[in-house]
């Protein structure tokens, strides 16, 4: 037998370094812990919180004192397809949801244009902080505000009363201005960016082939700006399809959010179910605006 | 991202996702279990003290008390004397129906409410308010005898609470608009033109009491006794009538400061309001006129009450006993408008003929004002088959279109 000489352990390494030497050869588990925290979140407050929303409308309640009864059933889901209240509501919900977006399209295109391309840097800059001021105030202080200028004695019919013409504010009508009002700017904003996106280049080359103001911007700048206007639409159209408060203060009528909100404490399982409407919608929504390139817009 | 690091985010994501549905599921589980139980008669809260200077002492530890009420009913200026004299101070919330009362409340983040008939019944039955010691509360000796042990504010003989006060939903309207003076319900259900698209309705399903009640008067036929009792056909007339009126309403109220808003801005002329909304309009000098109209009226009797799990449960009982004693039950009774509990009150209104005005022991005028409940299966245990409150919500939804 051969003597091995005696050799000098290594000297103990820090647990850091250990520890970073495991991950180091276990990068699956380096991985998993690295997301766990921010998944975890998701999963369990996001999609965690919306898994039990939808498990409550397969429950039912107790009819005296309105409690969450733990027995499944579906005739929640066919309360709302079989009543007409709930599909009208529905309606009345998207179709509002529509006509804000388009309203503010229509509005927010121009200022936009002008903030990318016309304005000195100067003018931008105050543009951009007018657009984003609105925001900055309290949501419910606008909505009472727009409620004290609809009223009957209220500015709006103050200036209309020279004209011998009289506005009923709280209305659909009133309600669709107070939206178009409130999400503006975020409308505004990803079709300013999008605009800015627009190499200068290409509104040259237009030019130079003989393509007049209008036709650069029918055939060049409009196309390219679409996706940013469907990317801005999907904030105004899904705000308007969620929003119970603007509704409660303005009108009378039912939204698919003041249904929502009503019941929730007398009959939480239709509330759940109905909270589906605007999923599927939204869902819908997205799909099309994916098609449409908005996403890239964002 | 190369196949592997797919593998792993995929592998990673499905764990997490099974961990979490796991959760959730235990969550769901455990809330369903405790839930529901008998309650029992035991006025034990934990953390109350067994005296009355016991709990006096506690109170200054807890220093403060959350509650939610009807609007005005912990006004400041008798609020402040409470804290002064318990160290507690007084935090609220307002409710804005019955329902956002009781969900309110079982947030868990309050220690009593204000509870409407049509509260408390459901209240003592979810088990979410406890049965109270009233050796503890030594004005509760002073209340009204006939308001005492009432089946909206006690089970089987064990208080659930102090009796607040009570008044009746009243009929308002504009006396510069609307003439002559109406004296009938009809002055809503059946419009004059120049109140059309101006009305004010209050916005919750027990308000289809009121056109039960207004029924009841003029179409004898259908039988009607107790308008919180409604077979499918008295129902079903109900609900009729809600839905001819619907056209007509200008605006469905929950949030009482929109009412006062759209009183004073003349949007809405007529309606169906509380005298807190009387009050605030005359004393801003509106021409405004509330009464009781001749066919009767909804109204409410309500109750103090403790949240079973109170966190500052001496400071509750402390206000419990304080809210009934004459000089305070006097100020929230003219503050809102209401019949004050405690007669001896009376004498410490600055209007001397306060009680006299609100009928607080004209037994003949609230024979027929009827207390907010809530509308039970068994027809309130008279037997026959009526409209559950899941039935009256629903209906709601319907009625609102």
């Amino acid at each position: 037998m051969t003597s091995v000489p005696y050799e000098q352990p290594p000297p103990r390494e820090g647990l850091g370094r250990r520890l970073s030497r495991y991950f180091y050869r276990h990068p699956r588990l380096s991985l998993a812990l690295l997301l766990a925290v921010p998944l975890g979140w998701l999963v369990v407050a996001y999609l965690g919180s919306l898994f039990v929303l939808l498990l409550a409308s397969v429950w039912t309640t107790d009819p005296f004192t309105s409690e969450v009864v733990h027995t499944y059933t579906f005739d929640n889901f066919r309360r709302i397809f079989d009543e007409p209240v709930y599909r009208d509501v529905a309606w009345r919900t998207i179709r509002m949801a529509g006509l804000v977006t388009i309203a503010d399209a229509v509005l927010a295109f121009p200022i936009a244009y002008y903030m990318a391309r016309v304005a000195t840097p100067r003018a931008r800059n105050i543009l951009v902080v007018a657009v984003l001021m609105p925001l900055w105030a309290s949501y419910l202080v606008k909505a009472y505000a727009w409620r004290t200028i609809l009223s009957g004695a209220g500015v709006l019919n103050w200036a209309l009363d020279p004209f011998g013409v009289s506005f009923d504010g709280y209305s659909t009508t009133g309600l669709w201005l107070v939206f178009t009002y409130l999400w503006l700017p975020f409308m505004i904003l990803p079709i300013y960016a999008g605009l800015e996106r627009i190499p200068s280049s290409l509104l040259e080359a237009s030019a130079d082939l003989g393509g007049k103001s209008l036709r650069t911007f029918w055939r060049v700048t409009l196309p390219l700006a679409f996706p940013a206007v469907v990317a801005g639409s999907i904030f105004t159209f899904s705000l308007t399809l969620g929003d119970y408060i603007a509704p409660k203060l303005i009108t009378s009528q039912q939204f698919i959010g003041t249904v929502i909100y009503d019941n929730h404490g007398t009959n939480l399982p239709v509330a759940a179910a109905f909270t589906l409407v605007p999923i599927v919608v939204m869902v819908v929504y997205l799909l099309v605006a994916r098609r449409l390139h908005a996403f890239e817009a964002l | 991202m190369t196949r592997q690091h797919r593998r792993i985010t995929g592998w990673a994501a499905a764990m997490l996702l099974v961990a979490a549905l796991a959760m959730v599921a235990a969550g769901c589980g455990s809330s369903g279990g405790s839930s529901g139980g008998e309650s029992k008669a035991s006025t034990e809260i934990e953390g109350l003290g067994s005296s009355l200077d016991e709990i006096k002492s506690m109170a200054k530890d807890e220093g403060e008390v959350d509650l939610v009420i009807w609007a005005g009913y912990a006004d400041k200026s008798w609020a402040k004397t409470f804290t002064q004299q318990t160290g507690c101070k007084v935090v609220t919330k307002d409710g804005a129906t019955s329902d956002d009362m009781i969900d309110l409340l079982s947030t868990g983040q309050y220690d009593g409410v204000s509870a409407s008939g049509n509260a408390s019944v459901r209240l003592m039955k979810r088990g979410d308010v406890a049965p109270v010691n009233t050796d503890l509360i030594p004005n509760y000796a002073d209340v009204s005898e006939g308001l005492k042990n009432q089946d909206y504010n006690s089970l089987d003989g064990q208080a659930y609470g102090v009796p607040h006060g009570r008044g009746p939903n009243l009929l308002m309207w504009r006396s510069d608009v609307v003439t002559p003076a109406p004296t009938s319900w009809s002055a809503i259900w059946k419009p004059s033109s120049t109140v059309k698209k101006k009305i004010s309705i209050y916005d919750d399903s027990i308000f289809i009491a009121d056109a039960a009640i207004y029924l009841k008067a003029t179409k004898p036929d259908l039988g009607i006794d107790n308008p919180y009792q409604l077979t499918d056909e008295q129902f079903t007339a109900a609900v009729n009538l809600l839905k001819s009126l619907k056209p007509n309403v200008g605006e469905w109220w929950a949030d009482y400061a929109k009412q006062i808003q759209s009183y004073a801005n003349k949007d809405v002329v007529i309606g169906t309001t509380w005298p807190y909304q009387e009050n605030i309009l005359k004393a801003d000098k509106k021409p405004v006129v509330a009464i009781k109209p001749k066919e009767g009226t909804t109204g409410w009797s309500d109750t103090w009450m403790i949240y079973s799990k109170a966190a500052h449960p001496n400071c509750m009982y402390l206000w419990m006993n304080y809210i009934i004693s004459p000089q305070a039950n006097a100020k929230v009774a003219e503050w809102f408008g209401e019949a004050p509990s405690n007669p001896k009150a009376c004498s410490f209104t600055t209007d001397k003929n306060f009680c006299t005005t609100m009928h607080t022991n004209d037994d003949a005028y609230w024979k027929n004002i009827y207390y907010w409940t809530t509308p039970t299966a068994d027809c309130g245990g008279k037997g026959g088959t009526c409209k559950t409150q899941q039935d009256w919500v629903n209906a709601w939804t319907e009625i609102r279109g």
